[in-house]
């Protein structure tokens, strides 16, 4: 045996057994290379107004615009092209999801592991929080604090945040209960390290498996919340439109038979969804240590 | 014995009057039902109760009992991971009571090895970081050393240096329980408990791993605690030993005469389960009952419901643990004179 | 041997890993007569609770029984169906396991399980069915059965759960028990009562008994042939007199001597080197050659069984210990 072998790398050889999972990687590593590329690949970038011309709006996909663009997938009621609005649309339903998903994470691995190692009553406190939190819907969390605060990318981040940090702070809090039950952790006492280093560098790494899972899905989750927020008017503003805005935007045409304002950009947010959710429970069964031996 | 008139050298470690007792409190809902007039009252479990126990430098001291007998607990306020509900402990003479300064350095001096080989490793770091990291954290030497630190160690317990890099779940248990030995070991310590540590091995590596804490005792002048159920390996390698049973001590002594001659009846049952191993049929006798729910102990001496020889006064009064010999001690109703 | 109970021959089981094929149990060859206790010793990795599992046709994938005959009642079982299979456990041949929650289910109360039990093999009332648990409990050395009856796992000390294991396995009057490790977590005790319960039980059911464990010394008192398993292979068999006390295989020697109790106090054991080989990187030929002292060349080829010793006694090795070797 004369390879050294990290758990990190055991993990990525485990995850890459099933041929669904490294399918929904490769998607979804397409889907965040044309996030990150979408200024360069775009015909056309969508926020420019001076670009849209208002004849161009609503043709079907693959009709030439009149200065000899093509319009792969069409045009929506304002003449975005819909395949540039779909980029930039996706990239901004990525951001504004790991971006809130990564600080809710952060918010919530604080005060779970807090909960975790203080105890009593500072314990019940922070988690009957954010038990009473989580019994409401995430929707009406986030509608009244987007009403109180107004539109706008962060304030669509501050809300998602406060809806997802309780699920972070719950995972962690439970892992870090189990951890601290262990031999090794007693051990370490017994070492006399200092109560940080155990914290920070025995219990926190131990439960970062099944917060990575959870944070691998709620990226999902955050993305369809912002979406759904978009799609009822709160939210972003409707010149930077998100995957949801430009759905919404085509409601209105489903049933008149210009269904690509809709149709591709509700394609485009499945695929991101499907792909980070394929990833997502590979990483839960590639973690579960019933499953690894 | 000793020179009488020389005072017998101060123990390594003394422990005096020691109990512990897990509480289990009323959450509110329970607290809210006795508002209410239901009578839910508070667990106790007097996981030890009173023991007393001295280890001199160098020696060997087996604990022996079955589970729930109270002995990891025991072994753990012996180790300082656990602070008793009463009594006291004394290091080299000193009583032990949380000054910060010494408490640390003393706290290096003790040791733990623990039993379960794949929990007591953090699964996330390399074999150097789990053997080096303390000797690094106290200053015991520097950081730029750990590499041949650690090395050391490594040799020291029989591992091969060069797999210090991997991750405890490349290794076999037997040599999780040895760099578990390393880690210890790397703090410099003089007292080591060693709660069960091979009881989760295989055989042959269970024999593997006692010469190696036989070998480790001469070579570093160690003192151990040894904690185990199994009566053979305790008889192996401890000078001294200490039978419990539900949180008290029955019986105490050198280990040879001990085996010889088991004063106490729990001690006479355990051995008597000891089989050797010539190869007859045996009868197995069996004795009669379950060991009782540590939560309500028998009144009285707790071992008289299983107790071939029980009579009235064992259900009324605890016996003391009182000498039978020179240092051997036993706690039985059958050995006071009759009244 | 023509009163042979169970007659397996040549059992082969292989696991497909990552790392390659691991060949749990490699062409091992026991029988079992009526009444007869065998004890099946090993320590980790060396195959004896999977020949068990094997037996019973319990193995999941990625493992296979890729070979051999398993003869019982007059059929082969590794040839069984499914259907076969199941109407033989838990009614032919019993299992008792390690740990008794493998048996019991913890959310329903003795007395269903029981009865459940016996209603998968026979046809009978439930009063009837109620009244044999009952019995078996009482078997089994549990006081108040009918208490007992009505509780739930949870209830129950280790030791009980695992007697109230056992009377389930006696439940249908198995002609075979395979037990596995089954008082290996108990305390000392405790073991010695189950112990004192099965010997009762295999002579007044006359039930044959295969008893798997690492620990030698239940072995010495309980068994009445013992096979020595090591890296998935039976390295040595015979009437446990023999073996325990003039040990051929150099392994069973090793076995012997790495328990203390032999050997003086506080002197050093006599272990034997190295570790177990991985199932999935074994040693060319004999599997215990690069751990043994007396290995040559001649042990890169694979030794086959061949008798030795006592009668009834065989081992699989190219140099077996002689009655005169030192330990």
């Amino acid at each position: 045996m004369a390879r050294e072998e990290s758990p990190s790398w055991r993990l990525l050889s485990d995850f890459a057994a099933d041929p669904f999972a490294v399918v929904g990687l490769f998607l979804l590593l397409l889907i965040l290379l044309v996030a990150l590329a979408a200024p360069l690949i775009s015909p056309q970038n969508p926020y420019d107004l001076a670009q849209l011309d208002i004849m161009d709006s609503r043709l079907p996909p693959g009709s030439r615009s009149a200065s000899g663009t093509i319009f792969w997938l069409g045009t929506d009621d304002q003449g975005r092209d819909m395949l540039s609005a779909i980029f930039y649309g996706l990239r901004i339903s990525l951001v504004v999801g790991v971006t809130s998903t990564l600080l809710a994470l952060a918010l919530g691995l604080a005060l779970g592991l807090i909960a975790a190692y203080l105890g009593g009553r500072s314990e019940a406190l922070i988690m009957r929080i954010a038990d009473i939190q989580l019994s409401f819907p995430a929707i009406l969390i986030a509608l009244i604090l987007l009403a109180v605060l107004g539109q706008g990318t962060l304030k669509i981040i501050a809300a998602l945040v406060t809806v997802q940090w309780a699920y972070y702070a719950r995972t962690v809090r439970s892992a870090a209960l189990v951890e601290k039950r262990k031999e090794y952790v007693e051990a370490a006492r017994g070492l006399a390290l200092s109560p940080s280093r155990i914290v920070f560098r025995h219990i926190l790494p131990n439960c970062l498996p099944p917060l990575i899972v959870v944070a691998t899905v709620q990226v999902a989750a955050a993305i369809a919340l912002e979406a759904t927020l978009s799609f009822l008017g709160l939210g972003l503003p409707i010149t930077e439109p998100s995957l949801g805005l430009l759905i919404a935007n085509g409601y209105q045409y489903l049933l008149s038979g210009k269904y690509w304002i809709s149709f591709f950009p509700g394609v485009a947010l499945l695929l991101a969804i499907v792909s980070i959710n394929l990833v997502g429970d590979r990483l839960r069964d590639t973690l579960n240590p019933h499953f690894r031996q | 014995m000793a020179d009488a008139a020389a005072p017998p050298p101060t123990p390594l470690l003394e422990l005096r009057g020691i109990s512990k007792r897990f509480v289990k409190r009323l959450d509110l809902a329970e607290q809210i039902a006795n508002l209410a007039g239901a009578r839910i009252r508070e667990q106790t479990v007097e996981a030890v109760d009173r023991v007393d126990l001295a280890i001199a430098e160098g020696e060997v001291v087996g604990l022996v009992g079955e589970s729930g007998c109270g002995k990891s607990t025991l072994g753990r306020i012996a180790a300082g991971l656990l602070r008793p509900s009463d009594g006291e402990r004394y290091w080299r003479g000193a009583a032990c009571n949380g000054d910060e300064a010494s408490a640390r350095e003393r706290r290096l001096k003790m040791q733990m090895i623990f039993q379960d080989p794949f929990g007591s490793l953090n699964p996330r770091l390399t074999v150097l970081d789990i053997v080096g990291e303390a000797p690094v954290a106290h200053g015991l030497i520097g950081a730029r050393q750990q590499i041949e630190y650690v090395g050391l160690q490594l040799n020291r317990v029989g591992l091969d240096p060069t797999l210090m890099r991997r991750y405890p779940h490349q290794f076999s248990g037997g040599q999780r329980a040895r760099i578990g030995i390393a880690r210890a070991l790397a703090v410099k310590p003089e007292f080591l408990v060693c709660d069960e540590s091979i009881a989760a091995l295989d055989v042959s590596i269970q024999a593997q791993i006692l010469n190696l804490f036989m070998d480790l005792r001469v070579a570093l002048n160690l003192t151990y605690l040894f904690i185990s159920h199994n009566l053979r390996v305790v008889r192996h390698i401890s000078d001294r030993v200490a039978i419990m049973y539900l949180g008290r001590f029955v019986e105490s002594g050198p280990t040879a005469q001990i085996f010889a001659a088991p004063n106490h009846p729990y001690t006479q049952a355990l051995l008597a389960e000891v089989g050797d191993l010539k190869p007859k049929k045996k009868a197995f006798a069996a004795i009669r009952g379950e060991v009782a729910s540590p939560l309500a102990p028998p009144p009285g001496c707790h071992f008289n419901p299983r107790c071939p020889y029980a009579m009235d006064v064992c259900r009324e009064r605890a016996p003391a643990l009182r000498p039978i010999g020179p240092e051997r001690r036993s706690a039985c109703h059958l050995n006071e004179p009759e009244e | 041997m023509t009163d042979a109970l169970l007659s397996v021959v040549g059992l082969s089981t292989h696991f497909a890993t990552r790392d390659g094929v691991a060949r749990a149990v490699d062409e091992v060859s026991f029988s079992v007569r009526r009444g007869e206790v065998l004890g099946l010793v090993g320590e980790s990795g060396s195959g004896k609770s999977m020949t068990a599992y094997s037996i019973l046709g319990l193995v999941d994938p990625p493992g296979r029984v890729v070979g051999g005959k398993i003869l019982f009642g007059g059929r082969d079982l590794a040839e069984a169906s499914g259907e076969e299979m199941r109407q033989i456990r838990g009614n032919r041949i019993a299992m008792i396991f390690q740990d008794p929650m493998a048996t019991l289910n913890p959310v329903l109360r003795i007395d269903t399980q029981m009865i459940e039990a016996i209603l998968a093999h026979e046809a009978t009332s439930r009063q009837a069915a109620l009244e044999r648990a009952r019995a078996a409990l009482a078997i089994v050395g549990i006081p108040s059965p009918d208490e007992r009856l009505e509780a739930y796992p949870h209830h129950f000390s280790g030791g009980m759960r695992q007697r109230v294991a056992i009377a389930i396995a006696l439940l249908n009057r198995p002609d075979l028990i395979i037990a596995d490790e089954p008082t290996t977590a108990l305390d000392a005790t405790i073991q010695g009562q189950i112990l004192y319960e099965m010997q009762k039980l295999t002579v007044e059911s006359g039930a044959a008994l295969i008893w798997i464990t690492h620990d030698l010394s239940v072995i010495a008192g309980l068994a009445d042939r013992v096979c020595v398993m090591y890296a998935g292979r039976i390295v040595e068999q015979g009437a446990t007199a023999d073996v325990l006390s003039v040990p051929r295989h150099p392994y069973t020697g090793g076995l012997l001597s790495s328990i203390p109790g032999n050997a003086p106090p506080r002197e050093r054991l006599r272990p034997i080197q190295g570790m177990t080989p991985p199932l999935t990187d074994l040693p060319s030929g004999c599997h215990f050659r690069p751990r043994c002292p007396h290995a040559t060349a001649e042990c890169s080829e694979v030794p086959q069984t061949r008798p030795y010793g006592a009668v009834g006694q065989s081992i699989r090795c190219f140099h077996p210990l002689q009655a005169s070797d030192p330990d």
